[in-house]
């Protein structure tokens, strides 16, 4: 599914909202939920997961093509774990 | 503080104008399509940011950590996530304070 189609189902379950209201929805709970990463934040989902930001230190690395060595600045990179609901409904799916 | 679908409800209501019932239902179906996506076994690509994708692992040996009993890991699906290009971009270029 992509965001397209994500916004198709949810304009397909509202009557009273139109194929523009649910875009510029979907853009905002996106768009809130980066912005919250960006500056550090968790974003906590009940049922169906949590994302939070890891700092991933300095290190020395190697360019794989040339042997040279570099190195590589710190940074922050996004991790998300699932959640329970989500979990067991996908491997629900699978388990029979 | 961790952001919740609570603070999601409001940001549609404030900047949206959706009433509360409409913005709380909209945000939990939301995710819920998402939940249904991924549980029928297909990927939800959402570009900017990220792809939650399905891997299948089989079964491994595991242990029990207090006992040191060894019970197998049972097969399992899980869900991956890959950020996209813009959340990449926007969290990673956060000012690093101290090392």
């Amino acid at each position: 599914m992509t965001k397209s189609e994500l916004i198709e189902r949810l304009v397909d379950q509202y009557d009273d909202l139109t194929q523009r209201d649910v875009e510029l929805a979907v853009r905002l709970l996106l768009d809130r939920m980066i912005d919250h990463m960006a500056e550090g934040g968790r974003v906590e989902i009940r049922g169906f997961g949590s994302f939070s930001v890891h700092h991933r230190p300095a290190r020395h690395g190697r360019n794989p093509k040339t042997g040279e060595s570099v190195e590589i600045p710190p940074k922050y990179v996004s991790h998300f774990k699932p959640g329970k609901e989500l979990r067991e409904r996908v491997n629900l799916a699978v388990a029979d | 503080m961790a952001l919740t679908k609570a603070d999601l409800t409001e940001g549609l209501a404030e900047e949206l104008g959706f009433n509360k019932r409409e913005s709380k239902e909209f945000v939990d179906q939301f995710f819920e399509e998402m939940r249904q996506t991924l549980e029928a076994g297909d990927y939800v690509k959402l570009s900017g940011f990220g792809n939650f994708e399905l891997r299948d692992k089989g079964q491994r040996p595991g242990r029990n950590p207090k006992t040191g009993e060894e019970i197998p890991i049972s097969a399992r699906r899980v869900v991956s996530f890959k950020p996209g290009q813009k959340m990449r971009t926007r969290v990673e270029s956060r000012v690093v304070v101290s090392d």
